[in-house]
């Protein structure tokens, strides 16, 4: 056991884990809506823009940002480019 | 002119509302203003035994309401300072005993008798707690620092902002100095952000505030007990002075190992 640690907060601290969680629990009551909803929405999201677009469905990050007391849903869609697909 | 109605409020229980609502109003009554303190608890009353004045009540809340008592009769009389009263609840009767409108014109009726009438809410956010922030000219939320009443006091300060609602201003209460700089707890810039609610109080965890309860005692009547600095510090910002936060201390090693007294 390395003694340093004893005197370093830790990294993931429980601070840190108390504060992450409560931003998701905090956004998600916002909107009020359930983190199993944004799932589905999130599916929803890939197969409206898949219909059109080349996309990876893998890379899709659907979540809530927090501005003051204004939550927006951010969708991140990485689309295949002509590039991608050579490589 | 009229006094100004202030709700304490929480959402969650058990975080010190009625702990802040005494603490205030004592502070408040420390600074010369006359003070009327509401129990709007009915059913849980206990601002009563925080400001050690249970065993003067006749009259309560509901009595006043239903005609068996004049307004004055209802309320009881700081034997501390003249100029704090206590409006009680009432212990046996149901939480819905008390309508909206007839808080409403109890409040206005505390408020043409003094400068500042506290309302002490009841945990939940149903109709004890719309009763306790109908007439509210601000809303002061209770939270500690940690997810269940961060949450919940999100919920209330929402509840209060779809509606128009009141002001709100932020007590952050039970903070452990000394497990905010180990990073196991919250820290207060953490709640204030995510709340995103204007600050008017920091109240450390403090084992003179168990005492204080013991002994009806609040307290703000103890010089050197840093809760009850940090409860005085709240009335004289909301008499509109500019009190700077004071640091939050851990306690020394001394004091730690061999306790505060």
């Amino acid at each position: 056991m390395n003694l340093s640690n004893l005197f370093k907060p830790r990294k993931n601290s429980g601070k840190d884990i108390a504060a992450q969680r409560l931003r998701l629990v905090l956004a998600h009551d916002r909107a009020n809506i359930s983190p199993g909803m944004l799932a589905l929405l999130k599916d929803e999201i890939i197969a409206v823009i898949s219909k059109h677009l080349e996309i990876d469905p893998t890379k899709v990050e659907v979540n809530f940002t927090e501005d003051d007391r204004e939550t927006r849903l951010v969708a991140d869609i990485p689309l295949y480019t002509a590039r991608r697909r050579q490589s | 002119m009229a006094g100004k109605i202030i709700t304490i409020s929480s959402g969650k229980g058990g975080v010190g509302k009625t702990t802040t609502t005494a603490n205030i109003g004592l502070g408040l009554a420390m600074l010369g203003v006359r003070v009327i303190c509401i129990d709007a608890d009915i059913g849980l009353r206990n601002l009563d035994v925080m400001l050690g004045l249970e065993n003067r009540i006749v009259y309560d809340i509901v009595n006043y309401i239903e005609g068996r008592c004049r307004f004055r009769q209802a309320l009881v009389r700081d034997k501390r300072f003249p100029e704090l009263f206590m409006l009680p609840a009432a212990q046996t009767r149901a939480k819905d005993a008390i309508s909206v409108e007839q808080m409403i014109s109890v409040a206005n009726e505390a408020a043409q008798m003094v400068d500042y009438v506290l309302i002490d809410s009841p945990a939940g956010i149903e109709h004890g707690f719309r009763c306790a922030s109908a007439p509210a000219e601000m809303v002061l939320v209770v939270t500690n620092p940690e997810i269940a009443s961060v949450r919940d006091a999100d919920r209330v300060i929402g509840l209060l902002e779809a509606e128009g609602g009141p002001p709100t201003r932020l007590i952050i209460n039970r903070i452990k100095p000394e497990l905010v700089a180990r990073k196991e707890m919250l820290a207060p810039e953490d709640v204030v952000d995510m709340l995103s609610v204007d600050l008017i109080g920091l109240i450390p965890e403090d084992p003179e505030i168990l005492a204080a309860g013991n002994r009806g005692q609040p307290v703000v009547l103890n010089n050197g007990s840093p809760a009850g600095q940090a409860f005085a510090d709240i009335a004289r910002r909301l008499q509109g002075e500019d009190v700077p936060f004071a640091p939050l201390k851990a306690p020394s090693l001394f004091k730690r190992l061999f306790g505060s007294r």
